[in-house]
């Protein structure tokens, strides 16, 4: 059955209904359309005091499909998606998403980008003072002038879509993790962005909830047509829902290509990465002097 | 908490502190005696005036009819002047009104006493109170005292 | 050697505290100015103050009002206890009063502000910074300083005034309960006192306009330092202490100032 809708993307506040039927579990994909760029990253450089966590990153990230970014922890990932949010200005390089560069506009033009993104942060990020549905709600509140009955309308859709519409009246706190995610999902896609960035978003999560994020990812790249841009170092279940991936290490992209070019590279790195093994490029020991010579001065 | 009631609480609360103002204002402050009724201004000079201040009562028979509003020194006539703004409602003081610098009480505040004269005419705004008594400078009295005793029990030897 | 070079360890630490501190001076006043022109956005949404009144204003009333009512009673016990010496008693009001107007009730009001709104309004902003809702909101073209900070610097703002007052008028009513009430002072006495003694101008209005200024201090410290936290627990506990301890400090410190300038000629 052929799952991708091409539902316009509209501007704002045109619903987008992405109610589908969930007995379907074969998801087909159909192939991407790589080409057309969205997101591109130039000779990027950025650091945080003495350390280097980008040295000359440069990428590109298609308009449609879903992107991995993988690489270890503390490569800069959740640092990568905040440059380009534009929340952080990086020291040299530049960053263009949909045309313009997003370090050179101006406060507004860049908060009318940032409408355009979706981004759902590792923690949700949820506003604990407000209910589940205020907090969908919340963006199309900020930048739209719906009335309340088709603000109801939108936000009960979006949560459904999310399979979470019978929370909607529940407080944040009151949710699991991976309910909270969800939730910050359906507010991602609440102003129908162009792009979603998802910040490690299978980290902490039990098998069942990760399994639930895994087919929303893909399902919601599929009926959005979007962008989507997932950064995280959970190889099997990242690899499944991707068409293209870049794998960044010590501020540089390793290697890049599609998961099934990848899973048989020859590049080192790479391997060790996929197959997590404890030793390779990337040495089980810290660098440290030999231990013979740092047992001998201890005991000086 | 709905937001009616959260409203209501704030309401509430900005209620309690403005009526603590008034309150504070109208018993606790002089506001009372902000008088917003017309005033007109009387001046008088004193050789001494003690203690006396701006915004110190003016009263006549134990009634405060109005305030100092300005001491000055004349070194021309080596005298202070002082103005006064007495209310309008007071406008009767015959222009041979005479003006003392009292004590309220022992160690009191001092203020400035009218004694009405028995003239006709009444003193208008911008006149000038010719009959002053000045302040009773307590040191001075104590030394007028010491000065007597000493010449009476010179006199008595 | 040793000696010269301790000697310098010494004064790098004092120089690299000193330049510490001169820069978060400085990130501080660009901040309150930042505050200060988002504040203008607040016009458009006055509920988001109105809810903040709630948390800031009337959440810190019961401690203000205890407070004041304490504060009276004992200031009228110590007060009757030193002038009936004098036979001045009839004076309890008048020096309440004037105590309480022109130094108490706003010094005192400021500084358990400081404590209970001031300390809470760290935590929940950097609460929010280390749960990633302000780099949410900013992801999501919403700006922060306008929507989280903006309203509850404009709430301390008008709360600081407010709750002073009401502190200050417990604390009179507090005064005449032990004086009048307890003691067996003379009613009119108490009252009339403070009527020709306390001015309008120099002491109610002086004092409202210290508490506008220990209010406009208190909040800025409080939001900045939430603002500005380290995101971690250790760092949000060291925010909150630095909040109260630093605001309390400014306040003193400014009511000796604004003291030298009203009430000294």
């Amino acid at each position: 059955m052929e799952r991708h809708l091409n539902y316009p993307i509209s501007d704002r506040g045109i619903v987008s209904v992405m109610v589908q039927s969930r007995e379907n579990n074969k998801i087909s994909y159909k192939a991407a359309d790589l080409s057309d760029t969205l997101v591109k990253i130039r000779d990027l450089h950025f650091s945080r005091g003495s350390r280097k966590i980008f040295d000359g990153l440069s990428m590109d990230i298609p308009r449609q499909g879903v992107t991995a970014i993988m690489g270890p922890s503390g490569t800069g990932k959740t640092t990568l998606l905040k440059l380009i949010g534009g929340q952080l200005t990086p020291d040299e390089g530049s960053i263009e998403v949909d045309g313009l560069d997003v370090h050179q506009l101006s406060t507004k033009k860049l908060f009318e980008l940032r409408q355009r993104m979706g981004m759902l942060f590792q923690s949700g990020a949820l506003l604990t003072d407000l209910s589940v549905f205020e907090n969908v709600a919340y963006p199309l509140r900020e930048h739209t002038r719906l009335n309340e009955a088709l603000i109801r309308h939108l936000v009960l859709l979006k949560l459904n879509a999310v399979g979470l519409r019978g929370a909607a009246d529940m407080m944040p706190s009151e949710l699991s993790g991976g309910m909270s995610r969800r939730v910050a999902l359906a507010r991602a896609i609440a102003l129908d962005p162009m792009m979603i960035m998802y910040d490690e978003p299978f980290t902490g999560q039990d098998p069942i909830s990760k399994g639930v994020l895994v087919s929303l990812i893909s399902e919601l790249n599929n009926a959005l047509n979007v962008c989507s841009i997932v950064v995280s170092h959970d190889v099997p279940d990242t690899l499944s829902i991707s068409d293209y991936v870049h794998f960044i290490s010590a501020g540089k992209v390793v290697e890049s290509g599609s998961p099934e070019a990848l899973t048989s590279s020859n590049v080192e790195w790479t391997h060790q990465f996929i197959h997590g093994d404890a030793d390779g490029p990337v040495p089980f020991h810290y660098p440290a002097d030999p231990i013979m010579d740092d047992l001998y001065q201890r005991g000086k | 908490m709905t937001s009616r009631k959260i409203e209501i609480l704030v309401g509430l609360f900005v209620a309690a502190g403005i009526a603590a103002f008034f309150m504070l204002a109208m018993s606790v402050s002089n506001m009372s005696s902000y008088s917003t009724g017309e005033t007109y201004e009387i001046k008088a000079r004193f050789d001494n005036i003690g203690g006396l201040k701006v915004r110190s009562p003016v009263s006549a028979g134990g009634v405060t009819i109005g305030r100092v509003s300005n001491i000055q020194y004349n070194s021309e006539s080596y005298e202070a002047e002082v103005s006064m703004q007495i209310e309008a409602k007071y406008d009767k003081f015959p222009i041979d009104t005479a003006a003392s610098i009292l004590t309220s009480g022992l160690l009191g505040e001092q203020f400035v006493g009218f004694e009405p004269g028995a003239e006709e005419e009444f003193l208008q705004g911008g006149d000038v109170i010719d009959l002053t008594q000045s302040a009773l400078v307590l040191e001075q009295i104590i030394g007028q005292f010491l000065y007597s005793m000493a010449d009476d029990s010179g006199e008595a030897e | 050697m040793n000696l010269i070079n301790r000697f310098l360890d010494r004064m790098q630490k004092i120089g690299a505290a000193t330049l510490h501190s001169f820069r978060r001076l400085g990130r501080g006043s660009v901040f309150l100015l930042e505050v200060i022109s988002s504040c203008a956005s607040l016009f458009v949404r006055p509920l988001l103050v109105v809810k903040q009144l709630y948390s800031v204003g009337v959440q810190t009333l019961i401690i203000i009002v205890v407070a004041g009512l304490f504060v009276g009673m004992v200031m009228a016990l110590q007060s009757y206890y030193a002038l009936v010496d004098f036979g001045a008693e009839d004076s309890v009001g008048v020096m309440v009063a004037l105590s309480l107007l022109r130094e108490l009730g706003p010094v005192v009001t400021a500084l358990l502000f400081a404590g209970r709104a001031g300390s809470a309004l760290t935590a929940e902003i950097g609460l929010m910074k280390a749960t990633e809702q302000l780099s949410g909101m900013e992801m999501m073209a919403v700006n922060p300083m306008q929507r989280v900070v903006a309203p509850r610097f404009m709430a301390g703002v008008i709360s600081m005034p407010l709750l002073a007052t009401i502190f200050s008028a417990v604390g009179v009513i507090g005064a005449y309960m032990v004086a009048v009430e307890l003691l067996g002072l003379d009613s009119g006495a108490f009252w009339s006192q403070p009527q020709n003694k306390v001015d309008l101008h120099l002491d109610l209005y002086n004092g409202i306009i210290k508490s506008v200024v220990f209010g406009v201090v208190a909040t800025w410290i409080a939001v900045f330092e939430g603002y500005d936290c380290i995101p971690t627990s250790e760092g949000l506990g060291q925010a909150t202490t630095r909040t109260v301890v630093h605001s309390s400090l400014a306040i003193l410190f400014l009511d000796f100032v604004l003291t030298a300038l009203m009430f000294t000629k």
